[in-house]
């Protein structure tokens, strides 16, 4: 009797190729240029991956892209930031799964839980977008003056937004902060979650594939503790989102920000289930007013 | 060939500045677009409750108007179709579509517009082939526009309680469409779009000549997966329009079209108490000051009159224009229509293409010939028309008065008539007096001469060193008999919406 | 009327009705500034439209042909060299080694004291020899060190010379100062025939364009030409519209047509063709033709040659088809 061949070895799993968590400014992504990272856990303190760890130069480089890309951003018609935002919400929604699972990895929730986040992230995107060609006809229009003038108001984009993104909610929540000021034309310095970054790494990438322009859209991850005062003090940056911060320590931050006057934030609470309304659109917005005489 | 030489007896027009004709060493060569892009199918039906189905009513064809050769079979609609389209437009308003939170009729919306950008160039050649109009036009504005509208729209679904109706505006209910031919597509993106947005279901009529376009868009519709019932495209011609307008299930009526019609209508609803908005016709005063940049003008009053064969509503066909510069301005617009070349509305390179149909033709024929014999001096560049379909060359009547008939009615052609003003009070005053009311053009470089004329110009549109512009965020409507109601911007709601009292 | 062409060397003729235009300064503000306003969004809508006319087979290949003869093929570079000059004339002579049919550019443009090379490497062929001058490219010299720049270029032998305005006077409103200028350096120019670089980046405004336009016609200039290719922008759509436009208005005026040349960042020939629809529907026939309009140029004539293989081949070229000058 010929013997039994001899059993097949089981084949070894595939290894994944594990990515690379990278800051992404001026719509490149590099590491940090003080060449650190630090690790990112699950809630049970299981590694996840590195993310870079931002410096005081990145938060420099990353205003300087952003203020460079102000121009084209707010020069654009409102109809094409419209077009631009979509796009990226249809970049999002071809990444549901991915998303779900970096939501479930860094929030410890169950799928369900996950992929809802994913959807209302991706919807409250959506909603944004379509704001940015109504906005105007909102809150601006035509002043009936006592006199001979045609006198309109209009709101325009602040400038260079500076973001610290809530802590808890890694993706919905990033997107509730950061999608109102980049609808209105404003260019933002987001800083991501500490604990939570990789789903917004993970948004940034998909901006590369839209047709967001360059800067428009800057994402750092590290230390609040560490950057936030370098966004709050710099002078160059127009506005100051502070609903990342805890509120015992906001503020340092906001008097540093009144150095240059900047605009800033600080909410009570952020209810991500709620309508958003229109406060943080109105937020990082300036209204002028024009004059000009009615004769033959 | 015939041409469209004036005679020989006729009064000369002002001499060219140049002595320059439109024939130089720069010819240049057929440019066709490739008719296939369209995917003509043989026959078309009705798109009813989410099928696609022949109507009941007669078998028409429609044809190319640039060479009379007919493009497809309609089966058209009757009373019973018309019925059952309002009904199954009811079933879909109550069933899903009135309970559908306004994020998801969003989405449904974005769907449509990003679908007719990806079939643009397609949808643009049909166009193209049904109305008459030039590849370059249909191209470069009926279609960009139809989805931009759908995309602006979109927007407000889910944003009604902004809007400065209320926190939390109703629909109406049903709204029945009835769209004309000039921009088939556009106009069938401008009433769709707004009613599906605030929560409403729709049956929509485009004209009798120009069905395909509207009827793809039904396609297009089907493919972005809305609810059966949502959207239903009719077909055929004023019958089925009565028909609709009589359909007690209809809540509100949206008419464009003429405003003999739309006197009609609103008689009709007088009885019926249906809401109802129209957009009705024009005979736009483009008004010239001495001081404008007169080459910019001069095309403002080439795209005023000739864009879209001057099948336009709000079309600027009457050039009102300083007295002291009458002779400048009239030379110089001669001198540009030189360059207009008139044909193949299929050639990327025509300006000028057909006139919809023999009995549009027909219409314009007949008050360019009461112009003349009204005593206004008739003039068109050498222009040589093709023999076989619908077409008329670009005209201009100098001499006539603000009482022919020709500064009077609307003609709905390539016709332009030329009138002049002393003073910007008399300006306006010719400008207004008319019991139209659509649009209005301002020509002068000095601003506070634009802001007092466009105060007081009774025009639901003032175009001030430019014309023809049209934006989705743009309100657009007419005052007095040009209709009411406006479309576009936040303000195109509001025919959609319950009002709040 | 009868259009005529405006000879080159004739004394700078103005119409008897516009004579009294240049008279003093304050009658060239009055003109000047009494011309009709640009409005520049409309401007840009025009040009726009203009340029989506499509251009495809013969007429394609007659405007290929018409833009290489329209060519004035350029260096001007502080490292030009004698053998650099020769090479440049060889191929504006002969612009396609392997097809002797494509035609030969208009002229090469040069440094005043690269002039006697071109001089000599252009013997016997119907090319001109044009050269800058008035201390190009910035015109910030003495009026005087101006005219010598001038005297040379054409004692070596120029046929054409490109002059530029003074733009800061222009623009502080010394009008009259820059006419005087025009008139000084024309009458220097002999026989030769005088085009005026307006430099239209540094003027910003199509008003300024329109106005920098007619004063440079009414102080005689042959030509009057957008840009040094020094500054950016150079020639644009836009701009050349309202160049073109003062050319047309100025020959209806006065019966005497003169030229436009458009220079700077014009690269391929999609934009050449572009720019000669514009010609032909703005300001017609006289203009399409090189004796009243050019294009500045050095690497567009090869995206022509390389387009013109196309045509005649029917596939696509590649660099190393053509040669490097």
């Amino acid at each position: 009797m010929p013997s039994k061949p001899a059993a097949q070895p089981a084949p070894s799993p595939r290894l994944a190729v594990r990515k690379t968590y990278k800051l992404y400014i001026g719509g490149a992504f590099p590491r940090s240029e003080s060449g650190r990272s630090y690790p990112v856990s699950d809630p049970t303190g299981h590694l996840l991956a590195h993310a870079a760890q931002a410096s005081r130069k990145d938060v420099r480089d990353a205003v300087t892209a952003a203020r460079k890309a102000f121009p084209g951003w707010s020069g654009a018609t409102a109809y094409n930031r419209g077009q631009v935002l979509y796009r990226i919400a249809e970049m999002l929604e071809g990444r549901r799964e991915q998303f779900a699972a970096e939501i479930m990895a860094a929030e410890g929730v169950k799928p369900a839980e996950a992929a809802a986040q994913v959807d209302a992230a991706i919807d409250r995107w959506v909603w944004y977008a379509g704001w940015s060609d109504k906005y105007a006809q909102v809150v601006g229009g035509a002043n009936p003056v006592a006199g001979p003038y045609f006198n309109f108001s209009l709101p325009e984009p602040s400038g260079v937004v500076a973001i610290i993104a809530p802590q808890e909610s890694s993706l919905l929540g990033f997107v509730s902060v950061v999608a109102p000021a980049l609808t209105t034309g404003n260019t933002v310095v987001a800083l991501a979650s500490a604990d939570r970054p990789l789903p917004a790494v993970s948004l940034t990438e998909a901006l590369a594939t839209s047709d967001l322009p360059a800067g428009v859209l800057n994402l750092l991850t590290g230390s609040p503790e560490e950057l936030a005062p370098w966004l709050a003090s710099h002078r160059d940056v127009n506005c100051l989102d502070l609903t990342g911060i805890a509120p015992a320590d906001r503020v340092p931050l906001a008097q540093a920000a009144a150095d240059n006057v900047k605009r800033v934030l600080a909410p009570a609470a952020l209810d991500l289930t709620a309508d958003p309304g229109m406060s943080r659109l109105a937020a990082f917005v300036e209204t002028k007013t024009v004059w000009h005489p009615l004769g033959v | 060939m015939p041409t469209t030489e004036p005679p020989a007896d006729m009064p000369q027009p002002a001499a060219l500045r140049t002595g320059r004709t439109d024939v130089t060493a720069f010819e240049y060569a057929p440019a066709p677009e490739s008719r296939a892009i369209a995917r003509l199918k043989p026959s078309y039906g009705i798109y009813v409750d989410g099928e696609f189905r022949d109507g009941r009513g007669e078998a028409v064809k429609t044809i190319n108007p640039a060479t009379e050769e007919p493009l497809a079979e309609i089966a058209e609609a009757n009373e019973a179709d018309v019925a059952d389209a309002v009904a199954a437009a009811r079933r879909a308003y109550e069933g899903s579509w009135s309970r559908m939170p306004g994020a998801e009729r969003a989405k449904y919306l974005f769907r449509i517009a990003r679908a007719i950008q990806e079939r643009g160039r397609e949808l643009a050649v049909l166009e193209s082939l049904d109305n008459g109009k030039p590849i370059k036009e249909s191209r470069d504005v009926d279609i960009p526009n139809a989805a931009a509208h759908f995309f602006y729209y979109a927007g407000w679904a889910d944003k009604l309680g902004y809007a400065g109706f209320g926190p939390n505006p109703r629909p109406v209910g049903v709204a029945g469409q009835i769209i004309p031919w000039n921009f088939p597509l556009l106009m069938a993106a401008w009433k769709i779009a707004p009613a599906l947005a605030t929560g409403n279901t729709v049956v929509l009529k485009p004209a009798e000549t120009t069905p395909l376009t509207a009827l793809t868009l039904a396609e297009i519709i089907a493919e972005c997966d809305l609810p059966p019932g949502v959207v239903n495209v009719l077909a055929g011609g004023p019958s089925v329009g009565q028909a609709l307008v009589e359909q007690p299930g209809v809540d509100k009526l949206a008419f464009t079209g003429s405003t003999a019609v739309g006197k009609q209508l609103q008689r009709s609803v007088a009885v019926s108490g249906k809401r109802l908005s129209l957009e009705l016709g024009g005979k736009a005063a483009n008004i010239v000051f001495d001081d404008a940049a007169i080459d910019q003008a001069v095309e403002g009053i080439v795209t005023g009159i000739f864009f879209n064969q001057g099948h336009v509503c709000c079309a600027g066909s009457r050039l009102l224009v300083q007295e002291s510069v009458h002779d400048e301005v009239v030379a110089a617009l001669q001198e540009r229509l030189q360059t207009l070349r008139l044909g193949d509305p299929l050639d990327k390179n025509t300006d000028i293409g057909a006139i919809n149909s023999a009995a549009q033709l027909a219409r314009v024929r007949e008050l360019a010939d009461v112009g003349e014999a009204e005593g206004a001096t008739r003039w068109s560049p050498a222009c040589a028309l093709p023999d076989r379909g619908f077409w008329f060359p670009p005209t201009v009547f100098t001499g006539a008065s603000q009482a022919s008939r020709i500064a009077q009615e609307e003609i709905f052609g390539p016709v332009l008539t030329v009138l002049t003003f002393r003073t910007p009070q008399e300006a306006v005053d010719k400008a207004n007096n008319t019991p139209y009311g659509l649009s209005a053009g301002i020509w002068t470089e000095k601003g506070s001469r634009i802001l007092w004329m466009a105060n007081r110009l009774r025009a639901g549109v003032v175009w001030a060193n430019t014309f023809n512009r049209f934006d989705p965020t743009s309100p657009f409507g007419g005052y007095t008999e040009s209709g009411f109601g406006r479309e576009g911007g936040r303000h195109g709601l509001a025919a959609y919406l319950e009002s709040e009292a | 009327m009868s259009l005529t062409l405006s000879q080159p060397g004739a004394a700078s003729p103005v119409a008897a009705a516009l004579a009294d235009a240049s008279r003093d300064d304050a009658s060239l503000r009055r003109f000047l500034h009494g011309l009709p306003g640009v409005d520049q969004v409309g401007a840009e809508a025009r040009a726009a439209a203009l340029a989506t006319r499509s251009i495809k087979t013969t007429s394609k290949a007659w405007a290929i042909d018409m833009a290489i003869r329209m060519v004035d093929l350029t260096t001007l570079e502080g490292s030009d060299t004698p053998g650099r000059v020769r090479s440049l004339c060889g191929k504006a002579v002969r612009p396609d080694p392997s097809d002797a049919s494509a035609p030969a550019v208009a002229a090469v443009c040069v440094y005043p004291d690269m002039v006697p090379v071109a001089v000599q490497a252009l013997r016997g062929s119907a090319v001109q020899v044009a050269s800058v001058a008035t201390a190009f490219p910035s015109g910030r010299a003495s009026l005087a060190t101006k005219l010598v720049d001038v005297a040379e270029a054409v004692a070596a032998g120029a046929a054409e010379i490109d002059m530029v305005i003074d733009r800061g006077a222009f623009l502080a409103g010394h009008y009259l100062k820059v006419f005087e200028e025009i008139v000084a350096v024309k009458a220097a120019c002999g026989s030769a025939h005088l085009k005026v670089i307006l430099e239209t980046g540094e003027l910003v405004t199509l008003d300024s364009v329109r106005r920098a336009s007619w004063l440079a016609l009414l102080a005689g200039g042959d030509f009057i030409k957008t840009s040094t290719g020094k500054v950016s922008p150079a020639a644009t759509p836009p701009v050349a519209l309202v160049m073109l436009q003062a050319v047309r208005d100025f020959a209806a005026r006065t019966g005497q047509v003169r030229g436009v040349k458009l220079a700077g960042g014009i690269r391929t020939t999609k934009e050449a063709v572009r720019y000669l629809v514009m010609v032909n529907e703005v300001a017609g026939q006289p203009w399409l033709d090189p004796r009243t309009f050019r294009f500045g140029a050095s690497s567009l004539l090869n995206d022509l040659l390389l387009q013109r293989h196309k045509l005649s081949t029917g596939a696509y070229d590649g660099p190393d088809y053509v040669s490097i000058d």
